[in-house]
Order: C-alpha cells, then sequence, then structure tokens
C-alpha cells in the first residue's frame, strides 16, 4: 500500500490541476531554453550553410553579417589569383524593408555569383534553384511569400521561384536569394524623383568641368543609369568568399590574404564567434539570465506547493506518528509525491511544448542534450521542494493526532 | 513478554508533570499512582483541565512527565536503567489509542486504516489485509471495509479506529473521550466494545470519558481533580 499514491488519488483533480500548473511552468524554462538555442542556431546557420572557407571583408570591420563591409568587386580576381584558392565568389548581403501588399516586410537580400552560383546549395522546401540571371529569387518561408509570388523591389518585380526553411539574418529577418546583380539593384534602387534629383545634379556639376566644356557631348553621358557611367568604379560588394583547392594548404593562404593592407579577412569558425561574441551575446546572455531566473522560481513554486499539501496532511501524519510509523515512510511519501508531481509535470511541460512552440514567430529548438538537462534540472527541483516539506512533517508532534 | 504475564500491565508512580514555567506554570499532574492489570477496563474521570489527557500522554509515551516511572508489561518505559527503548517502536507494539474523532486517515478506506498499522509493523501484504478483514467483522463493520472515512457514520468510524488500535494486538489501549462525537446509545455499543476488547483479547483498556450512564461497564474508576488522581466507586458518580 503506497501512501503517496493513495493520497493523490483522493485528491485526484487537485492533483492534476497543480501538475498541470507545474508543466507549464517548465515548459517555459524549457521554452526560454529552446529559444536560446533557436537564437545560436540561426545566427550560424547561413555561414554554415554558404559552406566557404574564407571571408574576406572590408579592413578593420567584423563584417559581412555583424556590421557592414565593403570591398571593390575586382577583389574576386584578385583573390582568385593567389595560389591554393579554388574559388573566389562575390558576396553582397544587406537588409531593405519594403512594402508588400500592404504589410510590413523586413528582407535579408543575399546575393548569389551567377552564374556561379544559382544557389544549389541550399536546401529548398520547394521549387527550384535560379535558373535566371534576373528576376527570380529564393524566399525563406519565414518571409511570408510562397512559390510563385511575385514581389516588386524598387522599379522591377521578383518572381519566387524556390523556398528555404529557418535561413534568417541575426536579427531574425527571412533571407531572400537573388543573383548579385539584383541585390546590387535592389540596394541602389531609388524611387524616380531622386535619381532625376541626381542626374540634375550631376549635369550641372558636368556643366563646371573643364573636359565637359571642350567635348560637350559628354554631358549626355550624365543622364544615363549611373551603373552605365564610364569611369565611374562598379558598385561595391560586401565581402568576397574564397574555398581552398583541395590539398592546397590554409595557412599559406591565409599568409598571403594577411598581407593584404586593404582587407581583412576571417575563416568560417572565425565568423561564427563573431556572429556569437557581437550581436548575439548579449540576447543570449539575457535569456540565459531570465532561464535561471525562471528555474529559481519554478524551485520556489514547487516547493510552496509540496509544503501546503504537507500542510493539509497534518493531522493525518500525526496519527502515522502516533501508531509509530517512522519518519522513513513519512519522508519517502513526501518525497515521492515531489517527483510524481516533477516527472508528470515534465511530461505535461514536453507535450504541451510540442504543440505550442512552433507557433512562435522564431525557431525554439529542443535538443536531446537539453531535455536530458532539465529532466535533471527537475530531479533536483523535486527533491529540494520536498526538504521543505520534510522539515515541517518531522516536527509535528505525534500528540497532535489527539488535538 | 507474553510468555510471563507480569501481573500489573501498567504500573505509574508519582507521575508529575508541569507545563511552561514561571509565570505561565501549569501543574498538570501531581504524583499519579495507578496500576492497571491485563483485561482491566478503567474509567478515568474528572473535569475538563484535570489532567486526564495528559496523563494518557504520559502512559502512552507521547509526551514524557516531568517526573515519576511508568512500566509497562513490568518494563520501565521512561528513562530507568532498562528503558533503552525508541517510544515510536514501543508505540507500534504495545500499545492502541482511540481519541475523541478524526481518528482515521482521510485519504484511506477503512480497510486500509487498519492495514496501515499492520503495515508499519512490517506486517505482510497478504496477511494484513486478512487480519483487517478479521478485526472490522470482530467490530461488526466489515460492510463498510471499502468506504472512505468521510462515508461512515460516526459509530462506524470509531470502531474501524477500534480496529486499528487492537492491529498489532498490543498489551494496552488508550481511549481518549472516544464517545464524545456519539450519541449515547451508539456511545454505549462503543464502550461495550472496549469491554469486549479487555475481557476477550486480554488487553489493559483505559478509557476517559464524562458519559456517566456507561460507567457500569467498567471494572475500575478513577476520577482526576487538578491532576491527583483517586479511585471512586461508580455509586459515588455525580448524578
Ligand atoms: N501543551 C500544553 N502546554 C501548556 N499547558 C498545557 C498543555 N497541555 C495541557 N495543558 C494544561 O494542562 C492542564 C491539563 O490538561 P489536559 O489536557 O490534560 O486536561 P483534560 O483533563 O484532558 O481536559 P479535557 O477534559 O478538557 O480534555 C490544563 O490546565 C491545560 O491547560
Ligand atoms: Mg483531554
Amino acid at each position: 500500500m503506497n501512501l503517496a499514491i493513495k493520497d493523490i488519488r483522493h485528491s485526484l483533480g487537485r492533483f492534476a490541476l497543480t501538475s498541470v500548473g507545474v508543466g507549464m511552468l517548465l515548459m517555459v524554462v524549457m521554452g526560454m531554453g529552446g529559444i536560446y538555442r533557436g537564437i545560436i542556431e540561426d545566427a550560424t546557420l547561413l555561414i554554415d550553410r554558404v559552406g566557404t572557407d574564407f571571408w574576406i571583408v572590408q579592413r578593420g570591420t567584423r563584417g559581412p553579417f555583424a556590421e557592414v563591409s565593403r570591398v571593390p568587386s575586382n577583389l574576386v580576381h584578385r583573390a582568385m589569383s593567389v595560389p591554393g584558392i579554388a574559388s573566389s565568389r562575390e558576396f553582397v548581403y544587406h537588409t531593405i524593408q519594403r512594402e508588400h501588399n500592404g504589410r510590413l516586410l523586413r528582407i535579408a537580400v543575399m546575393g548569389l555569383s551567377w552564374p556561379m552560383d544559382k544557389g544549389e546549395w541550399l536546401t529548398l522546401t520547394a521549387g527550384r534553384s535560379l535558373e535566371r540571371n534576373h528576376f527570380e529569387m529564393i524566399a525563406d518561408e519565414s518571409l511570408g511569400l510562397p512559390l510563385g509570388t511575385v514581389i516588386q523591389l524598387g522599379r522591377e518585380s521578383y518572381a519566387v521561384v524556390g523556398t528555404t526553411r529557418h535561413l534568417i539574418s541575426a536579427n531574425g529577418d527571412g533571407v531572400a536569394f537573388v543573383t548579385v546583380r539584383d541585390a546590387l539593384d535592389i540596394q541602389a534602387d531609388a524611387p524616380g524623383e531622386s535619381i532625376r534629383l541626381e542626374r540634375a545634379a550631376r549635369e550641372a556639376r558636368g556643366r563646371e568641368f573643364e573636359l565637359v566644356l571642350q567635348q560637350p557631348g559628354l554631358l549626355s553621358n550624365a543622364e544615363r543609369p549611373s551603373m552605365e557611367l564610364p569611369a565611374v568604379a562598379r558598385p561595391q560588394l560586401s565581402a568576397v568568399m574564397v574555398s581552398i583547392a583541395h590539398g592546397a594548404d590554409p595557412d599559406t593562404v591565409a599568409e598571403v590574404l594577411g598581407g593584404w593592407q586593404d582587407v581583412s579577412f576571417f575563416s568560417k569558425q572565425g565568423q561564427r564567434e563573431l556572429l556569437l561574441k557581437g550581436s548575439v551575446e548579449k540576447v543570449r546572455r539575457q535569456i540565459g539570465l531570465f532561464r535561471a531566473l525562471l528555474t529559481t522560481i519554478a524551485a520556489i513554486i514547487m516547493a510552496l506547493i509540496l509544503y501546503t499539501m504537507t500542510l493539509d496532511k497534518i493531522h493525518s501524519l500525526a496519527i502515522l506518528k502516533l501508531i509509530g510509523a517512522s519518519n522513513t515512510l513519512i519522508l519517502a511519501m513526501i518525497l515521492q509525491q515531489a517527483l510524481l508531481l516533477g516527472g508528470i509535470g515534465f511530461g505535461i511541460a514536453i507535450a504541451l511544448g510540442d504543440r505550442i512552440f512552433p507557433l512562435f514567430p522564431r525557431r525554439v529548438i529542443i535538443t536531446a542534450n537539453d531535455l536530458g538537462g532539465l529532466a535533471l534540472i527537475v530531479l533536483g527541483i523535486s527533491i529540494a521542494s520536498s526538504l521543505l516539506g520534510i522539515w515541517k512533517a518531522v516536527r509535528i508532534p505525534p500528540g497532535e493526532a489527539l488535538a | 513478554m507474553n510468555s510471563a504475564r507480569p501481573a500489573w500491565a501498567i504500573e505509574t508512580e508519582g507521575l508529575t508533570k508541569v507545563y511552561g514555567s514561571g509565570n505561565t506554570e501549569v501543574v498538570a499532574l501531581r504524583d499519579v499512582g495507578m496500576r492497571v492489570r491485563p483485561s482491566e477496563l478503567v474509567a478515568l474521570l474528572g473535569p475538563s483541565g484535570s489532567g486526564k489527557s495528559t496523563f494518557l500522554a504520559a502512559v502512552g509515551l507521547i509526551n514524557a512527565p516531568t517526573s515519576g516511572r511508568v512500566r509497562i508489561g513490568g518494563r520501565d518505559v521512561l528513562d530507568g536503567p532498562k528503558a533503552l527503548i525508541d517510544p515510536r517502536t514501543f508505540r507500534r507494539r504495545h500499545i492502541g489509542f482511540v481519541f475523541q474523532k478524526s481518528n482515521l486517515i482521510p485519504f484511506l478506506s477503512a480497510v486500509e486504516n487498519v492495514r496501515i498499522a499492520l503495515q508499519i509493523n512490517g506486517e505482510s501484504a497478504r496477511a494484513g489485509r486478512r487480519r483487517a478483514m478479521e478485526l472490522l467483522d470482530y467490530l461488526d463493520v466489515a460492510d463498510r471495509a471499502d468506504h472512505d472515512p468521510t462515508m461512515l457514520s460516526g459509530g462506524q468510524q470509531q470502531r474501524v479506529a477500534v480496529a486499528r488500535a487492537l492491529a498489532n494486538r498490543p498489551s494496552v489501549i488508550l481511549a481518549d473521550e472516544p464517545t464524545a462525537a456519539l450519541d449515547s446509545r451508539r456511545g454505549r455499543q462503543v464502550m461495550d466494545l472496549f469491554r469486549k476488547v479487555a475481557h476477550e483479547q486480554g488487553a489493559a483498556v483505559i478509557v476517559v470519558t464524562h458519559d456517566h450512564r456507561s460507567l457500569d461497564l467498567f471494572d475500575t474508576h478513577y476520577e482526576m481533580e487538578d491532576g491527583r488522581l483517586r479511585e471512586i466507586a461508580p455509586s459515588t458518580e455525580p448524578a
């Protein structure tokens, strides 16, 4: 005859309600851990997927993810000439905030260096990779742009030809992949009025230029799109990604790149750390602290619940002591109830979390390791919180039963 | 201890109990001596606050007296040379308790309330179940064995409490106003039960009671007044 279970069965409704409460509390503790994992995973997923060995960025910056970086486009060719580098690709990455169908849309636009890179490395949930060098887009599901959507960005329309999952920027904005040319256009795209103003200013400046005074025909160039202007540098890239040739020594390549005075470079691992130490670090610490706080609160609440459960049983415990029950029996009863409450609460937390977490706007990742850790925490909380009840129970005088 | 049964099941000598100290000092027992034979049914009368419950607590090893001796079955159970006993273990094996009300553990059924006393004493589940049912049958409440205490009448609850007190075949049964919550007819039935238990099971039974109508059932009568004990003849009872 197990007293813990007999007692619970006697007030089953109350115990069930309490378990659900504890379960929801534990679910929040679990969710906090999952959000923490999600943020790390989201921040580094793109870097991991892009699959490049070195990132060459603007000198002194920590780009292109953690901050803005600008490098000249001819850097791609310079990098290609370094012995041991197998491929060198343009990387364009910037965030835009536009309106689409009356809804505000933040997009992290990433350029793929057509024709080398058509996005074949992306794991698509639907559709295909890019097949044309213009006006096609692979959009992350989180942007809410299903396959076939046509979205107007600047003066051009882009058709969504493929979708990905979980590819988002460190800020949580979904990534859209287009060709590098399109990405630059989207970034440079300006409303008609500002373009007219810029052309007018260019013309005004040109009029005072000595060369134009000698050759007036040149002035007609000022009306052409800025990208087509001769003697104007090609638009800048965010970074250049290079892959080391098979069998080549990364250290030798690193030595060459290190000698370039106008750029900095990072390994893939270095990029990860930049992100985790930089933008993500504070969020990570904040959530970590919040989680610790929640765990403490859960422990306190469970201790109070078990304490009141013990208080309700004082008379019964006194009777048991009067008829000669040992402290071990009473201790076992309270501990078993604590473990049962913790265990059932944990089960409810998992069951509820499974249904609720997918509805969150950002990913909540519950790993088996984290679950195991939480199980240990719940075990610890259950034991610790039963101590208060046990402390009370041991002190009940058997004479209390006579009162 | 059953083999060579001593003449006295319970012996107290010079029991004194002082609660508190200084201004709040209360002397609840003054030099109380009582001897009870096996199979003897003793009534303990007296006004409220006279020290009856305090006396039972001292004999039942619940609350030690300030001074004096208690011998149960010839063994000194307080700090005499032969003491060396754990009060809890001793209570479990040798003493049964019945009190005024709420004797039963509310989350256990009638039969489980009896079984728990056997389980605590190390009885196997099977043997415990059998003995518990026998006892309920003996006390005429076997048909309510699986009921929760709240579903039993006051009289039935006290019968189950007596069954539990008997579970481990104690040599002493202490009852503190066991019929206070019952009407006089049911009260008398329960007192009759104590008589049966004392005479058939050989236990020494002390019952604290205010119920003068059942006094004829008892073998011996004592009255407590202001902490002092004296034996009375039932005919001297107040009207
Ligand atoms: N724990 C305690 N602390 C202080 N004084 C106490 C305590 N328990 C009992 N007393 C006092 O000791 C005296 C005897 O109390 P006791 O409970 O033994 O009386 P009683 O005869 O059982 O009374 P009743 O018939 O009302 O149950 C009373 O004056 C009471 O106030
Ligand atoms: Mg009393």
